[in-house]
Protein backbone atom coordinates (compact mmCIF):
# COMPACT_ATOMS: atom_id res chain seq x y z
CA UNK A 1 0.00 0.00 0.00
CA UNK A 2 1.40 3.35 -0.82
CA UNK A 3 -0.11 6.60 -0.11
CA UNK A 4 1.50 9.35 -1.97
CA UNK A 5 3.12 12.68 -1.37
CA UNK A 6 2.68 16.11 -2.73
CA UNK A 7 2.31 16.80 -6.38
CA UNK A 8 3.60 20.20 -5.45
CA UNK A 9 4.63 20.98 -8.95
CA UNK A 10 1.07 21.21 -10.13
CA UNK A 11 0.74 24.89 -10.83
CA UNK A 12 -2.29 26.66 -9.36
CA UNK A 13 -3.06 28.23 -12.71
CA UNK A 14 -3.55 24.84 -14.32
CA UNK A 15 -5.65 23.52 -11.50
CA UNK A 16 -7.83 26.58 -11.71
CA UNK A 17 -8.16 26.41 -15.47
CA UNK A 18 -9.32 22.83 -15.43
CA UNK A 19 -11.92 23.57 -12.80
CA UNK A 20 -13.50 26.36 -14.77
CA UNK A 21 -14.44 24.28 -17.75
CA UNK A 22 -14.52 20.54 -17.60
CA UNK A 23 -16.02 19.67 -20.91
CA UNK A 24 -19.66 19.33 -21.88
CA UNK A 25 -22.49 19.28 -19.35
CA UNK A 26 -24.25 16.24 -20.73
CA UNK A 27 -22.17 13.15 -20.07
CA UNK A 28 -21.57 10.99 -23.14
CA UNK A 29 -22.63 7.37 -22.55
CA UNK A 30 -19.11 6.14 -23.25
CA UNK A 31 -17.76 8.22 -20.38
CA UNK A 32 -20.45 6.86 -18.11
CA UNK A 33 -19.41 3.34 -19.05
CA UNK A 34 -15.77 4.29 -18.40
CA UNK A 35 -16.65 5.11 -14.81
CA UNK A 36 -19.22 2.41 -14.18
CA UNK A 37 -17.18 -0.57 -15.38
CA UNK A 38 -14.32 -0.13 -12.87
CA UNK A 39 -16.87 0.71 -10.20
CA UNK A 40 -18.68 -2.53 -10.95
CA UNK A 41 -15.47 -4.55 -10.70
CA UNK A 42 -14.63 -2.96 -7.39
CA UNK A 43 -18.18 -3.48 -6.13
CA UNK A 44 -18.05 -7.19 -6.90
CA UNK A 45 -14.65 -7.79 -5.31
CA UNK A 46 -14.56 -5.17 -2.55
CA UNK A 47 -17.78 -3.38 -1.59
CA UNK A 48 -20.11 -6.34 -1.63
CA UNK A 49 -17.62 -8.63 0.21
CA UNK A 50 -16.98 -5.86 2.75
CA UNK A 51 -20.68 -5.62 3.56
CA UNK A 52 -20.84 -9.39 3.89
CA UNK A 53 -17.80 -9.26 6.15
CA UNK A 54 -19.56 -6.92 8.53
CA UNK A 55 -22.65 -9.07 8.55
CA UNK A 56 -20.67 -12.27 9.10
CA UNK A 57 -19.06 -10.75 12.17
CA UNK A 58 -22.48 -11.02 13.80
CA UNK A 59 -22.81 -14.73 13.06
CA UNK A 60 -21.41 -18.07 14.02
CA UNK A 61 -20.39 -19.94 10.87
CA UNK A 62 -18.34 -23.01 9.99
CA UNK A 63 -18.49 -22.34 6.26
CA UNK A 64 -20.63 -25.40 5.56
CA UNK A 65 -24.02 -24.98 7.21
CA UNK A 66 -25.86 -21.66 7.12
CA UNK A 67 -24.45 -18.85 9.27
CA UNK A 68 -26.29 -18.49 12.61
CA UNK A 69 -26.98 -14.96 13.78
CA UNK A 70 -25.51 -14.36 17.25
CA UNK A 71 -25.63 -10.57 17.51
CA UNK A 72 -22.63 -9.20 19.33
CA UNK A 73 -21.74 -12.60 20.76
CA UNK A 74 -18.43 -12.78 18.93
CA UNK A 75 -17.35 -9.44 20.36
CA UNK A 76 -18.37 -10.49 23.87
CA UNK A 77 -16.28 -13.62 23.44
CA UNK A 78 -13.20 -11.52 22.61
CA UNK A 79 -13.24 -9.96 26.06
CA UNK A 80 -12.35 -13.36 27.53
CA UNK A 81 -10.14 -14.57 24.70
CA UNK A 82 -6.56 -14.36 25.95
CA UNK A 83 -5.10 -14.98 22.53
CA UNK A 84 -7.12 -12.06 21.17
CA UNK A 85 -6.09 -9.77 24.01
CA UNK A 86 -2.46 -10.77 23.52
CA UNK A 87 -2.69 -10.23 19.76
CA UNK A 88 -4.29 -6.82 20.28
CA UNK A 89 -1.47 -5.85 22.64
CA UNK A 90 1.15 -7.07 20.18
CA UNK A 91 -0.54 -5.14 17.39
CA UNK A 92 -0.34 -1.93 19.44
CA UNK A 93 3.31 -2.68 20.26
CA UNK A 94 3.91 -3.34 16.59
CA UNK A 95 2.31 0.00 15.68
CA UNK A 96 4.49 1.86 18.17
CA UNK A 97 7.78 0.08 17.48
CA UNK A 98 7.50 -0.67 13.79
CA UNK A 99 5.67 2.58 13.06
CA UNK A 100 7.66 4.85 15.33
CA UNK A 101 11.06 3.48 14.44
CA UNK A 102 10.44 3.41 10.71
CA UNK A 103 9.29 7.05 10.82
CA UNK A 104 12.22 8.25 12.92
CA UNK A 105 14.87 6.20 11.13
CA UNK A 106 13.37 6.94 7.71
CA UNK A 107 13.52 10.66 8.46
CA UNK A 108 17.08 10.32 9.78
CA UNK A 109 18.15 8.49 6.63
CA UNK A 110 16.47 11.14 4.47
CA UNK A 111 18.24 13.93 6.36
CA UNK A 112 21.57 12.17 5.93
CA UNK A 113 21.06 11.53 2.22
CA UNK A 114 19.11 14.63 1.21
CA UNK A 115 21.94 16.57 -0.37
CA UNK A 116 22.76 15.79 -3.98
CA UNK A 117 26.42 14.85 -3.86
CA UNK A 118 28.74 12.23 -5.19
CA UNK A 119 27.73 8.68 -4.26
CA UNK A 120 24.41 9.63 -2.74
CA UNK A 121 22.46 7.79 -5.45
CA UNK A 122 24.15 4.55 -4.50
CA UNK A 123 23.43 4.98 -0.81
CA UNK A 124 19.79 5.77 -1.48
CA UNK A 125 19.45 2.76 -3.77
CA UNK A 126 21.01 0.52 -1.13
CA UNK A 127 18.51 1.60 1.49
CA UNK A 128 15.65 1.39 -0.95
CA UNK A 129 16.48 -2.01 -2.46
CA UNK A 130 14.71 -4.13 0.21
CA UNK A 131 11.47 -2.24 -0.48
CA UNK A 132 11.05 -4.20 -3.70
CA UNK A 133 11.50 -7.59 -2.00
CA UNK A 134 8.41 -9.47 -1.03
CA UNK A 135 7.92 -9.71 2.71
CA UNK A 136 8.14 -13.48 2.37
CA UNK A 137 11.59 -13.33 0.79
CA UNK A 138 12.62 -10.75 3.38
CA UNK A 139 11.42 -13.03 6.13
CA UNK A 140 13.37 -16.01 4.84
CA UNK A 141 16.57 -13.98 4.57
CA UNK A 142 16.24 -13.02 8.21
CA UNK A 143 15.17 -16.45 9.29
CA UNK A 144 18.57 -17.73 8.20
CA UNK A 145 20.27 -14.92 10.10
CA UNK A 146 18.34 -15.78 13.27
CA UNK A 147 19.09 -19.52 13.26
CA UNK A 148 20.97 -20.89 16.28
CA UNK A 149 24.01 -21.49 14.06
CA UNK A 150 23.33 -18.35 12.01
CA UNK A 151 25.25 -15.18 11.46
CA UNK A 152 23.73 -13.19 14.31
CA UNK A 153 24.84 -15.68 16.95
CA UNK A 154 28.26 -15.99 15.31
CA UNK A 155 28.60 -12.24 15.38
CA UNK A 156 27.62 -12.05 19.05
CA UNK A 157 30.10 -14.75 19.96
CA UNK A 158 32.91 -13.09 18.04
CA UNK A 159 32.49 -9.79 19.89
CA UNK A 160 32.44 -11.55 23.24
CA UNK A 161 28.69 -11.47 23.79
CA UNK A 162 28.33 -15.22 23.46
CA UNK A 163 26.01 -15.29 26.47
CA UNK A 164 23.38 -13.50 24.43
CA UNK A 165 23.22 -16.27 21.83
CA UNK A 166 19.70 -17.33 21.29
CA UNK A 167 17.17 -19.18 19.22
CA UNK A 168 15.66 -15.80 18.45
CA UNK A 169 12.48 -16.94 16.75
CA UNK A 170 11.81 -19.88 19.06
CA UNK A 171 11.95 -17.88 22.28
CA UNK A 172 8.66 -16.37 23.43
CA UNK A 173 10.46 -13.33 24.81
CA UNK A 174 12.24 -12.40 21.61
CA UNK A 175 10.06 -13.70 18.77
CA UNK A 176 7.97 -10.55 18.30
CA UNK A 177 11.00 -8.25 18.26
CA UNK A 178 12.87 -10.60 15.96
CA UNK A 179 9.96 -10.32 13.53
CA UNK A 180 9.83 -6.52 13.70
CA UNK A 181 13.45 -6.07 12.60
CA UNK A 182 13.03 -7.51 9.07
CA UNK A 183 9.83 -5.50 8.64
CA UNK A 184 11.74 -2.36 9.62
CA UNK A 185 14.64 -3.22 7.36
CA UNK A 186 12.19 -3.17 4.46
CA UNK A 187 10.06 -0.19 5.53
CA UNK A 188 12.75 2.39 6.34
CA UNK A 189 13.81 2.85 2.72
CA UNK A 190 10.19 3.48 1.75
CA UNK A 191 9.65 6.10 4.43
CA UNK A 192 12.99 7.64 3.46
CA UNK A 193 11.81 8.15 -0.11
CA UNK A 194 8.67 9.91 1.11
CA UNK A 195 10.71 12.20 3.34
CA UNK A 196 13.30 12.88 0.64
CA UNK A 197 10.54 14.24 -1.57
CA UNK A 198 9.23 16.30 1.33
CA UNK A 199 12.66 17.75 2.12
CA UNK A 200 13.16 18.59 -1.52
CA UNK A 201 9.98 20.62 -1.46
CA UNK A 202 11.20 22.96 1.28
CA UNK A 203 12.15 26.39 0.00
CA UNK A 204 15.93 26.87 0.52
CA UNK A 205 15.28 30.56 1.18
CA UNK A 206 13.76 29.57 4.53
CA UNK A 207 17.06 28.05 5.60
CA UNK A 208 19.00 31.05 4.34
CA UNK A 209 16.78 33.41 6.30
CA UNK A 210 17.15 31.28 9.42
CA UNK A 211 20.91 31.22 8.97
CA UNK A 212 21.03 34.98 8.68
CA UNK A 213 19.16 35.14 11.96
CA UNK A 214 22.02 33.21 13.52
CA UNK A 215 20.17 30.00 14.29
CA UNK A 216 21.95 26.75 15.07
CA UNK A 217 21.52 23.61 13.02
CA UNK A 218 19.25 22.10 15.63
CA UNK A 219 17.08 25.19 15.76
CA UNK A 220 16.73 25.19 11.99
CA UNK A 221 15.67 21.53 12.12
CA UNK A 222 13.08 22.20 14.81
CA UNK A 223 11.67 25.46 13.53
CA UNK A 224 12.05 25.15 9.77
CA UNK A 225 12.35 21.52 8.70
CA UNK A 226 9.81 19.88 10.99
CA UNK A 227 6.98 22.38 10.46
CA UNK A 228 7.58 22.25 6.71
CA UNK A 229 7.29 18.47 6.74
CA UNK A 230 3.83 18.49 8.26
CA UNK A 231 2.00 17.25 5.20
CA UNK A 232 4.53 14.49 4.60
CA UNK A 233 4.25 13.50 8.25
CA UNK A 234 0.53 13.05 7.79
CA UNK A 235 1.10 10.81 4.77
CA UNK A 236 3.79 8.80 6.56
CA UNK A 237 1.49 8.36 9.55
CA UNK A 238 -1.28 7.01 7.32
CA UNK A 239 1.11 4.66 5.54
CA UNK A 240 2.51 3.38 8.81
CA UNK A 241 -0.79 2.75 10.56
CA UNK A 242 -2.37 1.10 7.55
CA UNK A 243 0.74 -1.00 6.87
CA UNK A 244 1.06 -2.00 10.52
CA UNK A 245 -2.48 -3.24 10.75
CA UNK A 246 -2.05 -5.12 7.48
CA UNK A 247 1.26 -6.70 8.53
CA UNK A 248 0.77 -10.36 7.94
CA UNK A 249 3.26 -11.83 5.49
CA UNK A 250 6.38 -11.34 7.55
CA UNK A 251 4.90 -12.79 10.74
CA UNK A 252 3.25 -15.63 8.88
CA UNK A 253 6.48 -16.58 7.12
CA UNK A 254 8.67 -16.40 10.23
CA UNK A 255 6.62 -17.68 13.16
CA UNK A 256 2.95 -18.18 12.16
CA UNK A 257 2.29 -16.08 15.27
CA UNK A 258 4.05 -18.51 17.60
CA UNK A 259 5.64 -19.77 19.73
CA UNK A 260 2.53 -19.96 21.92
CA UNK A 261 1.01 -16.89 20.23
CA UNK A 262 3.92 -14.75 21.47
CA UNK A 263 4.24 -13.00 18.09
CA UNK A 264 0.54 -13.19 17.21
CA UNK A 265 -0.90 -10.06 15.60
CA UNK A 266 -4.58 -9.44 14.97
CA UNK A 267 -4.03 -10.04 11.26
CA UNK A 268 -2.41 -13.46 11.76
CA UNK A 269 -4.92 -14.46 14.42
CA UNK A 270 -7.75 -13.48 12.11
CA UNK A 271 -6.31 -15.60 9.30
CA UNK A 272 -5.71 -18.70 11.38
CA UNK A 273 -9.08 -18.39 13.10
CA UNK A 274 -10.87 -18.16 9.78
CA UNK A 275 -8.96 -20.52 7.53
CA UNK A 276 -7.42 -23.02 9.94
CA UNK A 277 -9.91 -23.23 12.81
CA UNK A 278 -12.71 -22.53 10.31
CA UNK A 279 -14.47 -20.19 12.72
CA UNK A 280 -15.57 -17.82 10.00
CA UNK A 281 -17.93 -15.72 12.13
CA UNK A 282 -15.38 -15.08 14.84
CA UNK A 283 -12.72 -14.45 12.20
CA UNK A 284 -14.95 -11.82 10.60
CA UNK A 285 -15.42 -10.18 13.97
CA UNK A 286 -11.64 -10.01 14.38
CA UNK A 287 -11.44 -8.39 10.95
CA UNK A 288 -14.00 -5.81 12.06
CA UNK A 289 -11.76 -4.97 15.03
CA UNK A 290 -8.87 -4.39 12.64
CA UNK A 291 -11.14 -2.20 10.52
CA UNK A 292 -12.19 -0.15 13.55
CA UNK A 293 -8.55 0.39 14.52
CA UNK A 294 -7.74 1.56 11.01
CA UNK A 295 -10.89 3.61 10.62
CA UNK A 296 -9.60 6.87 12.10
CA UNK A 297 -6.64 6.95 9.79
CA UNK A 298 -8.65 5.93 6.75
CA UNK A 299 -11.25 8.60 7.47
CA UNK A 300 -8.72 11.37 7.96
CA UNK A 301 -6.93 10.28 4.82
CA UNK A 302 -10.17 10.41 2.86
CA UNK A 303 -10.99 13.83 4.28
CA UNK A 304 -7.66 15.15 3.06
CA UNK A 305 -8.20 13.48 -0.31
CA UNK A 306 -11.67 15.03 -0.47
CA UNK A 307 -10.26 18.53 0.01
CA UNK A 308 -7.54 17.79 -2.48
CA UNK A 309 -10.00 16.59 -5.09
CA UNK A 310 -11.60 19.99 -5.63
CA UNK B 1 33.20 19.92 15.59
CA UNK B 2 31.82 23.13 14.20
CA UNK B 3 32.86 25.14 17.21
CA UNK B 4 36.57 24.31 17.18
CA UNK B 5 38.43 27.56 16.53
CA UNK B 6 41.23 27.90 13.97
CA UNK B 7 39.83 25.27 11.60
CA UNK B 8 39.69 26.65 8.13
CA UNK B 9 36.46 26.25 6.20
CA UNK B 10 37.74 23.88 3.48
CA UNK B 11 39.24 21.58 6.07
CA UNK B 12 36.05 21.49 7.99
CA UNK B 13 34.13 20.78 4.84
CA UNK B 14 36.46 17.93 3.98
CA UNK B 15 35.99 16.45 7.43
CA UNK B 16 32.22 16.75 7.03
CA UNK B 17 32.36 15.00 3.65
CA UNK B 18 34.45 12.19 5.10
CA UNK B 19 32.02 11.90 8.00
CA UNK B 20 29.11 11.74 5.60
CA UNK B 21 30.64 9.01 3.49
CA UNK B 22 31.67 7.07 6.56
CA UNK B 23 28.20 7.03 8.08
CA UNK B 24 26.41 6.53 4.78
CA UNK B 25 28.70 3.65 3.86
CA UNK B 26 28.14 2.04 7.24
CA UNK B 27 24.40 2.34 6.70
CA UNK B 28 24.56 0.93 3.18
CA UNK B 29 26.69 -2.00 4.35
CA UNK B 30 24.24 -2.72 7.13
CA UNK B 31 21.43 -2.74 4.58
CA UNK B 32 23.22 -4.78 1.94
CA UNK B 33 24.72 -7.33 4.33
CA UNK B 34 21.59 -9.51 4.59
CA UNK B 35 21.36 -9.51 0.79
CA UNK B 36 25.00 -10.49 0.41
CA UNK B 37 24.46 -13.18 2.99
CA UNK B 38 21.55 -14.78 1.17
CA UNK B 39 23.47 -14.67 -2.11
CA UNK B 40 26.44 -16.40 -0.50
CA UNK B 41 24.26 -18.99 1.21
CA UNK B 42 22.49 -19.81 -2.04
CA UNK B 43 25.71 -20.95 -3.72
CA UNK B 44 27.03 -23.04 -0.84
CA UNK B 45 26.62 -26.81 -0.76
CA UNK B 46 24.38 -28.46 1.79
CA UNK B 47 27.28 -30.46 3.22
CA UNK B 48 29.28 -27.31 3.78
CA UNK B 49 26.47 -25.68 5.72
CA UNK B 50 25.67 -28.85 7.65
CA UNK B 51 29.30 -29.38 8.62
CA UNK B 52 30.38 -25.85 9.46
CA UNK B 53 27.16 -24.10 10.37
CA UNK B 54 25.06 -21.51 8.59
CA UNK B 55 27.03 -18.57 9.93
CA UNK B 56 30.45 -19.95 9.06
CA UNK B 57 32.76 -18.79 6.30
CA UNK B 58 31.74 -20.48 3.00
CA UNK B 59 33.99 -23.27 1.77
CA UNK B 60 32.10 -24.43 -1.33
CA UNK B 61 30.56 -23.15 -4.52
CA UNK B 62 27.73 -24.83 -6.38
CA UNK B 63 24.55 -23.89 -8.19
CA UNK B 64 22.83 -27.10 -7.09
CA UNK B 65 20.53 -25.24 -4.73
CA UNK B 66 19.11 -23.23 -7.59
CA UNK B 67 18.43 -26.36 -9.58
CA UNK B 68 16.74 -27.93 -6.57
CA UNK B 69 14.57 -24.89 -5.89
CA UNK B 70 13.80 -24.37 -9.57
CA UNK B 71 12.96 -27.94 -10.55
CA UNK B 72 12.18 -30.05 -7.46
CA UNK B 73 10.88 -27.13 -5.41
CA UNK B 74 8.49 -26.07 -8.16
CA UNK B 75 9.76 -22.52 -8.39
CA UNK B 76 9.70 -22.55 -12.16
CA UNK B 77 5.99 -23.20 -12.24
CA UNK B 78 5.41 -20.75 -9.41
CA UNK B 79 7.26 -17.99 -11.22
CA UNK B 80 5.18 -18.63 -14.33
CA UNK B 81 2.01 -18.48 -12.20
CA UNK B 82 3.18 -15.21 -10.70
CA UNK B 83 3.75 -13.67 -14.10
CA UNK B 84 0.43 -15.05 -15.40
CA UNK B 85 -1.26 -13.18 -12.57
CA UNK B 86 0.86 -10.07 -12.37
CA UNK B 87 1.07 -9.01 -16.01
CA UNK B 88 -2.68 -9.11 -16.79
CA UNK B 89 -3.42 -7.52 -13.42
CA UNK B 90 -1.14 -4.56 -14.06
CA UNK B 91 -2.50 -4.03 -17.58
CA UNK B 92 -6.19 -4.40 -16.75
CA UNK B 93 -6.01 -2.44 -13.49
CA UNK B 94 -4.29 0.50 -15.10
CA UNK B 95 -6.63 0.43 -18.11
CA UNK B 96 -9.71 0.43 -15.88
CA UNK B 97 -8.24 3.04 -13.58
CA UNK B 98 -7.33 5.32 -16.49
CA UNK B 99 -10.86 5.04 -17.85
CA UNK B 100 -12.50 5.90 -14.55
CA UNK B 101 -10.03 8.68 -13.82
CA UNK B 102 -10.68 10.14 -17.26
CA UNK B 103 -14.43 10.19 -16.74
CA UNK B 104 -14.21 11.58 -13.25
CA UNK B 105 -11.64 14.25 -13.97
CA UNK B 106 -12.71 15.55 -17.38
CA UNK B 107 -16.53 15.44 -17.28
CA UNK B 108 -19.18 16.93 -15.02
CA UNK B 109 -20.52 13.66 -13.69
CA UNK B 110 -22.97 13.82 -10.82
CA UNK B 111 -21.42 12.79 -7.49
CA UNK B 112 -18.03 12.45 -9.07
CA UNK B 113 -16.09 13.46 -5.96
CA UNK B 114 -17.98 10.96 -3.83
CA UNK B 115 -17.42 8.22 -6.39
CA UNK B 116 -13.71 8.98 -6.43
CA UNK B 117 -13.47 8.73 -2.67
CA UNK B 118 -15.64 5.64 -2.55
CA UNK B 119 -13.23 3.94 -4.92
CA UNK B 120 -10.19 5.10 -2.96
CA UNK B 121 -11.84 4.08 0.30
CA UNK B 122 -12.25 0.52 -0.99
CA UNK B 123 -8.51 0.29 -1.45
CA UNK B 124 -7.80 1.58 2.06
CA UNK B 125 -9.90 -1.13 3.74
CA UNK B 126 -7.88 -3.67 5.67
CA UNK B 127 -7.94 -6.76 3.42
CA UNK B 128 -8.83 -8.93 6.42
CA UNK B 129 -12.43 -7.76 6.31
CA UNK B 130 -12.65 -9.09 2.74
CA UNK B 131 -10.81 -12.40 3.04
CA UNK B 132 -13.66 -14.67 4.10
CA UNK B 133 -16.32 -13.23 1.77
CA UNK B 134 -13.89 -13.15 -1.15
CA UNK B 135 -12.94 -16.78 -0.71
CA UNK B 136 -16.64 -17.72 -0.48
CA UNK B 137 -17.45 -15.51 -3.46
CA UNK B 138 -14.84 -17.19 -5.61
CA UNK B 139 -16.29 -20.58 -4.59
CA UNK B 140 -19.72 -19.35 -5.57
CA UNK B 141 -18.45 -18.24 -8.97
CA UNK B 142 -16.74 -21.59 -9.43
CA UNK B 143 -13.45 -19.76 -9.63
CA UNK B 144 -12.00 -20.89 -6.29
CA UNK B 145 -8.47 -22.22 -6.67
CA UNK B 146 -8.03 -20.75 -10.13
CA UNK B 147 -5.76 -17.93 -11.25
CA UNK B 148 -8.67 -15.82 -12.62
CA UNK B 149 -10.04 -15.54 -9.08
CA UNK B 150 -6.71 -14.14 -7.89
CA UNK B 151 -6.54 -11.81 -10.87
CA UNK B 152 -10.08 -10.62 -10.23
CA UNK B 153 -9.58 -9.76 -6.60
CA UNK B 154 -6.22 -8.10 -7.24
CA UNK B 155 -7.81 -5.87 -9.87
CA UNK B 156 -10.85 -5.07 -7.77
CA UNK B 157 -8.87 -4.25 -4.68
CA UNK B 158 -6.14 -2.26 -6.42
CA UNK B 159 -8.11 -0.20 -8.91
CA UNK B 160 -9.37 2.47 -6.48
CA UNK B 161 -5.92 3.68 -5.57
CA UNK B 162 -4.82 4.05 -9.18
CA UNK B 163 -8.03 5.88 -10.08
CA UNK B 164 -7.24 8.37 -7.35
CA UNK B 165 -3.64 8.95 -8.43
CA UNK B 166 -4.47 9.18 -12.13
CA UNK B 167 -7.39 11.49 -11.39
CA UNK B 168 -4.98 13.94 -9.75
CA UNK B 169 -2.78 13.72 -12.78
CA UNK B 170 -5.46 14.08 -15.45
CA UNK B 171 -7.11 16.95 -13.64
CA UNK B 172 -4.00 19.04 -14.25
CA UNK B 173 -4.31 18.79 -18.01
CA UNK B 174 -5.54 22.21 -19.24
CA UNK B 175 -9.19 22.29 -20.29
CA UNK B 176 -8.28 24.30 -23.39
CA UNK B 177 -6.68 21.25 -24.99
CA UNK B 178 -9.88 19.29 -24.54
CA UNK B 179 -12.02 22.18 -25.80
CA UNK B 180 -9.88 22.51 -28.89
CA UNK B 181 -10.31 18.81 -29.57
CA UNK B 182 -14.08 19.07 -29.11
CA UNK B 183 -14.16 21.97 -31.58
CA UNK B 184 -12.27 19.78 -34.04
CA UNK B 185 -15.00 17.19 -33.68
CA UNK B 186 -13.24 14.68 -31.44
CA UNK B 187 -15.44 12.36 -29.39
CA UNK B 188 -14.69 11.18 -25.85
CA UNK B 189 -12.83 8.13 -27.11
CA UNK B 190 -10.48 10.21 -29.25
CA UNK B 191 -9.92 12.65 -26.43
CA UNK B 192 -9.12 9.78 -24.10
CA UNK B 193 -6.94 7.79 -26.45
CA UNK B 194 -5.21 10.52 -28.45
CA UNK B 195 -4.89 13.33 -25.92
CA UNK B 196 -5.32 12.41 -22.28
CA UNK B 197 -3.60 9.02 -22.24
CA UNK B 198 -0.41 10.20 -23.98
CA UNK B 199 -0.19 13.09 -21.54
CA UNK B 200 -0.60 10.67 -18.62
CA UNK B 201 2.23 8.40 -19.71
CA UNK B 202 4.72 9.37 -16.99
CA UNK B 203 2.17 8.55 -14.30
CA UNK B 204 1.22 5.29 -16.00
CA UNK B 205 4.86 4.26 -16.23
CA UNK B 206 5.43 5.00 -12.57
CA UNK B 207 2.29 3.16 -11.50
CA UNK B 208 3.15 0.15 -13.68
CA UNK B 209 6.50 -0.29 -11.97
CA UNK B 210 4.89 0.10 -8.58
CA UNK B 211 1.90 -2.14 -9.13
CA UNK B 212 4.07 -4.84 -10.68
CA UNK B 213 6.00 -5.22 -7.43
CA UNK B 214 2.92 -4.99 -5.23
CA UNK B 215 0.99 -7.66 -7.08
CA UNK B 216 4.03 -9.85 -7.61
CA UNK B 217 4.91 -9.70 -3.91
CA UNK B 218 1.42 -10.38 -2.58
CA UNK B 219 0.91 -13.38 -0.37
CA UNK B 220 -2.38 -12.86 1.41
CA UNK B 221 -4.78 -12.88 -1.55
CA UNK B 222 -3.00 -15.85 -3.09
CA UNK B 223 -3.39 -18.06 -0.03
CA UNK B 224 -6.98 -16.88 0.37
CA UNK B 225 -8.33 -17.88 -3.05
CA UNK B 226 -5.88 -20.63 -4.03
CA UNK B 227 -5.38 -24.07 -2.55
CA UNK B 228 -3.35 -26.32 -4.88
CA UNK B 229 0.43 -26.09 -4.74
CA UNK B 230 0.61 -26.15 -8.51
CA UNK B 231 -1.31 -22.88 -8.79
CA UNK B 232 0.49 -20.87 -6.13
CA UNK B 233 2.50 -17.82 -7.11
CA UNK B 234 6.12 -17.48 -6.10
CA UNK B 235 5.55 -15.93 -2.66
CA UNK B 236 3.33 -18.76 -1.48
CA UNK B 237 5.62 -21.29 -3.15
CA UNK B 238 8.48 -19.87 -1.15
CA UNK B 239 6.63 -20.68 2.05
CA UNK B 240 6.05 -24.15 0.66
CA UNK B 241 9.77 -24.43 -0.02
CA UNK B 242 10.46 -23.41 3.56
CA UNK B 243 8.31 -26.33 4.74
CA UNK B 244 9.64 -28.80 2.21
CA UNK B 245 13.35 -28.10 2.67
CA UNK B 246 13.51 -27.51 6.42
CA UNK B 247 17.00 -26.35 7.36
CA UNK B 248 18.34 -26.81 3.84
CA UNK B 249 19.27 -23.18 3.91
CA UNK B 250 21.04 -23.15 0.58
CA UNK B 251 17.82 -24.17 -1.20
CA UNK B 252 15.72 -21.71 0.76
CA UNK B 253 18.21 -18.94 0.01
CA UNK B 254 18.24 -19.84 -3.67
CA UNK B 255 14.44 -19.77 -3.67
CA UNK B 256 14.45 -16.31 -2.10
CA UNK B 257 16.88 -15.06 -4.74
CA UNK B 258 14.64 -16.40 -7.52
CA UNK B 259 11.56 -14.83 -5.92
CA UNK B 260 13.21 -11.44 -5.52
CA UNK B 261 14.98 -11.30 -8.88
CA UNK B 262 12.06 -10.09 -11.05
CA UNK B 263 11.16 -7.16 -8.83
CA UNK B 264 14.80 -6.21 -8.39
CA UNK B 265 15.15 -6.25 -12.18
CA UNK B 266 12.10 -4.00 -12.53
CA UNK B 267 13.48 -1.70 -9.87
CA UNK B 268 16.94 -1.42 -11.42
CA UNK B 269 15.52 -0.92 -14.90
CA UNK B 270 12.83 1.58 -13.91
CA UNK B 271 14.35 3.09 -10.78
CA UNK B 272 13.35 6.61 -11.73
CA UNK B 273 9.72 5.66 -12.41
CA UNK B 274 9.66 3.65 -9.25
CA UNK B 275 10.66 6.44 -6.93
CA UNK B 276 8.43 8.84 -8.85
CA UNK B 277 5.55 6.39 -8.40
CA UNK B 278 5.91 6.38 -4.65
CA UNK B 279 5.84 10.17 -4.61
CA UNK B 280 3.08 10.69 -7.10
CA UNK B 281 -0.42 11.86 -6.74
CA UNK B 282 -0.27 13.42 -3.37
CA UNK B 283 -2.63 13.98 -0.62
CA UNK B 284 -1.53 17.19 0.93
Amino acid sequence: MAVVTASARKSPALAHGSRRARGPRRTPPLVLAFVLLPLLVESVWVFWPALQGFYLSLTRWDGVSAPAFVGLGNFREMAHDHVFLGAAGHTVLWLVLFGGLSAVLGLAAALLLQQERRGVGFYRAALFLPVVFSLVATALVWQAIYQPDGVLNHLLASVGLGDLRHAWLADQDTALYAVIVPALWRQIGYVMVLYLAGLKGIDPALYEAAKVDGTSRRQRFRHVTLPQLRSVNAVVLSVIVIDSLRSFDVVWSLTRGGPYHSSELLSTYMYSTAFQSLRLGYGSALAVVIFVLAFGVIASYLVRAFREAE
Amino acid sequence: MANVPHTTAPRRRRAATAGFHLSATALAVLWLLPIALVLVTSVRSFDDIAAHGLGSRPRSFTLDAFRQAWVDGGQQRALINSLLVTVPCVLVTLALAAMAAFGLSRYELPLRRSLLLLMLGGNLLPPQILLIPVSKLSELMGAYDTLPALIGVQIGFGVGFYVFVLHGFMRAIPAEIQQAAVVDGAGPWQIFWRIVLPLTRPALAALSALSFTWIFNDLLWAITVLRSDTKMPITAALIGLQGQYVSMWNVIAAGSVVAAAPTVAVFLRFQRHFVAGLNLGAVK
